[in-house]
């Protein structure tokens, strides 16, 4: 059975489309990643599966259960760890389970036991009775995901979990993310923006962009489908000369993209293609500083699906 | 249902409370404030104040208003604690869960309630110090701490109406300060009725401060005209009751704007 069941879901904001047809499934037992940049719709989308928000279209299922018309029965089966931390600075780790324990009708010893469990399970012990206005910023995001675990729920959804925490901090959460998904045998949405965060943690990605998911499958799979490689070429010199060696790209490749000095594109061999695109880039009396090659990344599939440089979206998107 | 909401509105209430016990500036600023009002108004409206309908001294005659002022400023100020709340995310937090919608704001309308009572009881020895006696006997206790939960109820169900449709700090600040100075001046916290020009007077009359100025007045002062107080305190009830409408009808515009 699906998990989580999401059909055209719509939603607008004012003057924004939001979501603009999104549908996906979601298996159980599954770690999903939904991957975009900034303002793709993800958060929305998360947001009408966890009952926040109300679609203005479509339908969605989660645990089994309608959000539109059941939203309280889905609540009862989900935790929610949102993009921004929902900790309660003034309470203890403790308090926050215990409190969030209660809302979930859990009460007394099994609560206790429970909450216990999951302060060691987030490496938290310690700190457990201290108020948490003090903690780092890795120790509250571990906070967030204890407290949307403690009812033991079917489905985790997990909001751009890293966003914010430094290089450190991320690998830390990305090992504890796997070990959850092993241990508390969830099925887990999870949003991001970083390509290699889905490629880690995914078993299956969707690739959401300006309200619609343009690919779905495992992030081998997308690459694979990608066939060939990327091949990267800087130019030596300055301006006038980018234009033109796009257009000689294009004669040669698919997907090309400039990214300032550097253009990107790809090609089926690029053992093969390297010495004609060196000598087509030569007849044209470009000079070229480096050429490299590599196997797709999600970043080639997202520029392959949806047209755009996934880092560049990005900045455009805050 | 009902007792989930009990439930779940205690749990958030003890929250609330237990946060606040957290912040010594908080609890020194409680007790601290309405002392110094009172000594300092006591001091300051001395020769004005006490052609009250009620003999006395001022200090008499302030008490209650005093209380009321408190309870008035604290139920305005309420505001902030579901800012804070909201900024931290942690209502979104409760909603994404099967927490009962109305407890969220129904726990911080009785939680400013219940600090009104503190301070009232704070207040109510202070002035039994300064001399002053609760003519109302526990009756008039009851009715100075009923009216100060009241008259806090009333303006937190305000406040948090604009917490919700503002969602910012320094707009509730100003907000607050908009309609709470006004309300306070036209009001019979500090001055007698008697010495208030006609027009303030007429307006007085509508104001919920005043009410509860009044309420309490009585239970203090004069030991008396329980029927009147009454219907104070039964106006409380009503206007408590309209400002919790009104925002739970802006929880539920926040809700709808997630």
């Amino acid at each position: 059975m699906d998990a989580i069941v999401a059909e055209g879901l719509r939603k607008r904001y004012k003057d924004v489309q939001a979501l603009d047809g999104v549908s996906f499934a979601v298996r159980e037992g599954e770690v999903f990643g939904l991957l975009g940049p900034n303002g793709a719709g993800k958060s929305t989308t998360v947001r009408v599966l966890t009952t926040l928000t109300q679609p203005d279209e479509g339908r969605a299922f989660v645990a089994g259960e309608d959000v539109v018309r059941h939203p309280n029965r889905v609540r009862g089966s989900i935790g929610y760890v949102a993009q921004d931390s929902g900790v309660d600075w003034e309470a203890t780790a403790r308090e926050n389970l215990l409190l969030q324990g209660r809302i979930h009708g859990m009460a007394g010893k099994p609560l206790h036991a429970r909450v216990d469990e999951l302060l060691e399970l987030v490496d938290l012990r310690d700190a457990a009775n201290r108020v948490s206005r003090g903690y780092s910023g890795g120790m509250k995001r571990r906070l967030d995901i204890a407290i949307g675990l403690v009812h033991r729920p079917r489905v985790l959804f997990l909001d751009e979990p890293t966003t914010g925490l430094d290089p450190e901090a991320r690998a830390a959460m990305w090992v504890e993310v796997e070990r959850l998904a092993a241990a508390e045998s969830l099925t887990i949405l999870l949003t991001t923006h970083y390509l290699e965060e889905a490629d880690r943690l995914a078993e299956r990605v969707a690739i959401v962009s300006r309200g619609k998911v343009v690919v779905e499958g495992t992030p081998d799979d997308l690459k694979r489908d990608l066939a060939g490689e990327s091949v990267t070429v800087e130019l030596a010199e300055a301006n006038g000369q980018v234009a033109e060696a796009e257009r000689v790209l294009t004669a040669l490749t698919d997907d090309v993209h400039v990214d300032g000095q550097s253009l990107r594109a790809r090609v089926p061999n690029g053992a093969e293609a390297i010495p004609r695109i060196l000598g087509a880039l030569d007849d044209a009396g470009i000079p070229v500083a480096a050429v490299t090659t590599a196997r797709p990344s999600l970043d080639d599939v997202y520029l392959h699906y949806t047209g755009r440089d996934f880092s560049s979206e990005d900045e455009a998107g805050k | 249902m009902t007792t989930q909401l009990f439930r779940h509105t205690g749990w958030m209430v003890v929250r609330q409370v237990r946060n606040l016990m957290r912040e010594p500036i908080w609890i020194a600023m409680m007790v601290i404030q309405p002392m110094l009002w009172l000594v300092l108004y006591g001091q300051l409206f001395k020769r004005v104040g006490a052609q009250g309908p009620a003999s006395g001294s001022y200090v008499e005659f302030l008490t209650p208003g005093v209380v009321a002022m408190n309870a008035f400023f604290g139920g305005m100020w309420s505001g902030m604690a579901m800012i804070a709340d909201l900024d931290r995310h942690v209502i979104d937090r409760f909603l994404a869960a099967p927490t009962v919608r109305v407890a969220i704001v129904l726990s911080q309308v009785v939680r400013a309630g219940i600090t009104a009572i503190l301070q009232a009881l704070i207040l109510l020895l202070v002035a039994l110090a300064l001399g002053v006696r609760v003519h109302g006997g526990a009756l008039g206790w009851l009715v100075v701490f009923a009216g100060a939960a009241l008259l806090c109820g009333v303006f937190a169900g305000f406040s948090h109406g604009i917490a919700l449709l503002m969602r910012k700090e320094a707009s509730m600040i100003a907000a607050a300060n908009f309609v709470g100075m006004p309300l306070m001046f036209l009001s019979s916290i500090l001055v007698s009725i008697a010495l208030m020009p006609g027009w303030i007077r007429a307006i007085a009359r509508y104001n919920p401060v005043d009410w509860g100025a009044h309420a309490m007045r009585n239970a203090v002062l004069t030991g008396g005209h329980w029927g009147s107080t009454g219907v104070y305190l039964a106006l409380l009830v009503a206007a408590a009751a309209a400002t919790s409408l009104f925002a739970t009808w802006c929880f539920r515009a926040y809700q709808r704007s997630l």
